[in-house]
């Protein structure tokens, strides 16, 4: 399975770095870093445009990070709509990465608050599909 | 650098749903540009098409336009930059005339929005952010601008209650202005009604859709003295970006390529924010132009709220923002908006704007977004 298989619904089949896609089988959401001038890129990237290289590595985000902000869309873009309502928001992570993406519904529960410590974990979608959610740390 | 002036500006009424094709839409800006000016196709050396695409089906709308309008055989080409195309349009007309390739270039923005439905235009516009790492969670542009309302209050204390004044100034002027899609009077309590699209934006937070099209025509100071009595100037053009995909952003309370763009049309014109007399900003949601306040200096970071409730950018204001209704009122058919704005600054500087005129305005401002900040467009006109 390659890179369309990622997300609810995907608009991009071919990509360099369709691996991120096997690493959240395995549970992990991973950027790359560049080996030759240590530029680390999330989301992933093939090219460094720091020095050019094309000479990229894996890492994984690991650790707790902070939610810089959030939404709860109650409308939805065409093939989204069964998701309503749905959040989204941006955490930043160890070393300034920034990660955009979906948040658990669960934590409407206990009340969202932007500085919140965050921490990433993968979900199984429909049809063998993959992401991954922004979850209270 | 060499002065460019516009000439002749026109619009068509923006609508829900026009009834007619693009290239019908295209000739009602045209007509409403030309009529009276003096101004002939033959004179027009070379037209940029500007708008989002996937909106409709015609592909290379410029060869459409262009011959529909009777354009051929001059020059013409498309400019894209989504809700900013057409301010890139006259971006890149600028350059045309200023290089002397050109003496006369015409700016036609366009979108006709009704083909789709309103998901399916909420799934284009998701896509016109980062289709590989972002559109797969289901974004779109509301979404995206809560956000950035989100870490607007976070850091500043910005309310909802702020956000909804900045609409209630834009329904004070949509009222009287009889080529905007939404006109009815609204009230506080209309606007604070919980009816919320991505908190924390609500239904009155966010502006329509529309079918419209805007037409600004440019040319060089000896030809614009020679076919128009009032030419506006260009007098400072500012263009910068910002990383597509919301991980590259520093901050989620402005737009840095707003401010960037801002600067560099400050330092062209050789003005600064309190010279500015009345501006027109990319108000697609209601925070867009809280950030537009600040982004442009009109008010120092996190000061914009007071702005709004003072009543500042109110047309008697200090700094008037927005008295034609904005993209709140006016509705906002993506590749038109920026020409609309133009117009109407062209207008208050030649002492044209009817109702709205700002009296003696002499130095006007247009503030043009695409995307949420990909791409900012700042332009100040003067009329000397």
């Amino acid at each position: 399975m390659g890179f369309e298989q990622f997300g609810v619904v995907s608009f991009t089949a071919t990509t360099k770095v369709e691996k991120f896609v096997d690493f959240l089988r395995e549970g992990k959401v991973c950027g790359t870093i560049c080996k030759a001038c240590g530029a680390k890129f999330f989301p992933p990237r093939s090219d460094c445009n720091c020095c050019l290289s094309d000479d990229m590595e894996w890492f994984e985000i690991l650790g707790d990070g902070n939610l810089l902000t959030y939404t709860e869309a109650m409308y939805a873009p065409a093939g989204f709509e069964k998701d309503v309502p749905y959040l989204l928001g941006v955490a930043e992570f160890k070393d300034g990465a920034k990660v955009f993406g979906r948040l658990d519904k669960s934590m409407l529960e206990g009340g969202i608050t932007p500085g919140m410590k965050i921490k990433l974990k993968t979900v199984n979608l429909e049809e063998g599909r993959i992401s991954y959610e922004l979850t209270s740390a | 650098m060499p002065k460019v002036g516009v000439i002749a500006v026109g619009q068509s009424a923006f609508v829900r749903s026009y009834p007619g094709s693009i290239r019908e839409l295209a000739f009602e800006a045209f007509r409403d540009a030309l009529s009276g000016s003096g101004i002939k196709a033959n004179d027009i050396e070379a037209s940029l098409i500007c708008s989002a695409p996937e909106y409709d089906k015609q592909r290379t709308p410029a060869g459409l336009v262009a011959e529909y309008l009777g354009l051929n055989p001059q020059p013409t080409f498309y400019v894209e930059s989504v809700c900013s195309s057409s301010s890139s349009g006259l971006r890149t007309a600028y350059a045309l005339i200023a290089s002397g390739l050109h003496e006369v270039v015409m700016v036609l923005g366009f979108q006709k929005m009704s083909e789709i439905s309103s998901a399916e235009s909420q799934e284009r516009m998701g896509r016109g952010a980062d289709i590989q790492w972002e559109a797969p969670f289901g974004t779109m542009m509301p979404a995206y601008y809560a956000m950035h309302a989100r870490g607007h209050f976070t850091k500043y204390g910005t309310t909802e209650e702020d956000l909804a004044l900045i609409r209630l100034k834009s329904s004070t002027y949509g009222v009287i202005n009889e080529k905007a899609v939404f006109r009815k009077s609204l009230t506080l309590d209309k606007i604070m009604e919980p009816k919320y699209i991505a908190t924390p934006l609500k239904m009155m937070d966010c502006c329509a859709n529309a079918d419209g099209l805007s037409c600004i025509i440019l040319a060089s100071e000896e030809r614009a003295k020679d076919l128009c009595k009032k030419p506006v100037w260009v007098k400072g053009l500012g263009m910068a970006t910002a990383p597509i995909n919301m991980a590259g952003r520093d901050t989620f309370s402005g737009l840095k390529c707003a401010q960037l763009a801002a600067k560099r049309a400050y330092e062209m014109a050789g003005v600064g924010p309190k010279e500015i007399d009345v501006a027109e900003v990319h108000d697609c949601f209601t925070i867009a132009e809280m950030m537009a306040y600040e982004d442009l200096g009109f008010a120092e970071a996190g000061q914009g709220k007071e702005l709004i409730r003072n009543k500042e950018t109110y047309k008697e204001g200090r700094i008037p923002v927005n008295v034609d209704g904005g993209l709140l009122s006016k509705g906002h058919p993506i590749g038109a908006t920026g020409g609309s704005q133009i117009r109407t600054i062209a207008l208050q500087l030649k002492g044209e704007a009817g109702e709205i005129q700002v009296p003696g305005a002499k130095i006007g401002l247009v503030h043009n977004i695409g995307g949420v900040g990909i791409y900012g467009n700042v332009t100040i006109f003067g009329v000397d």
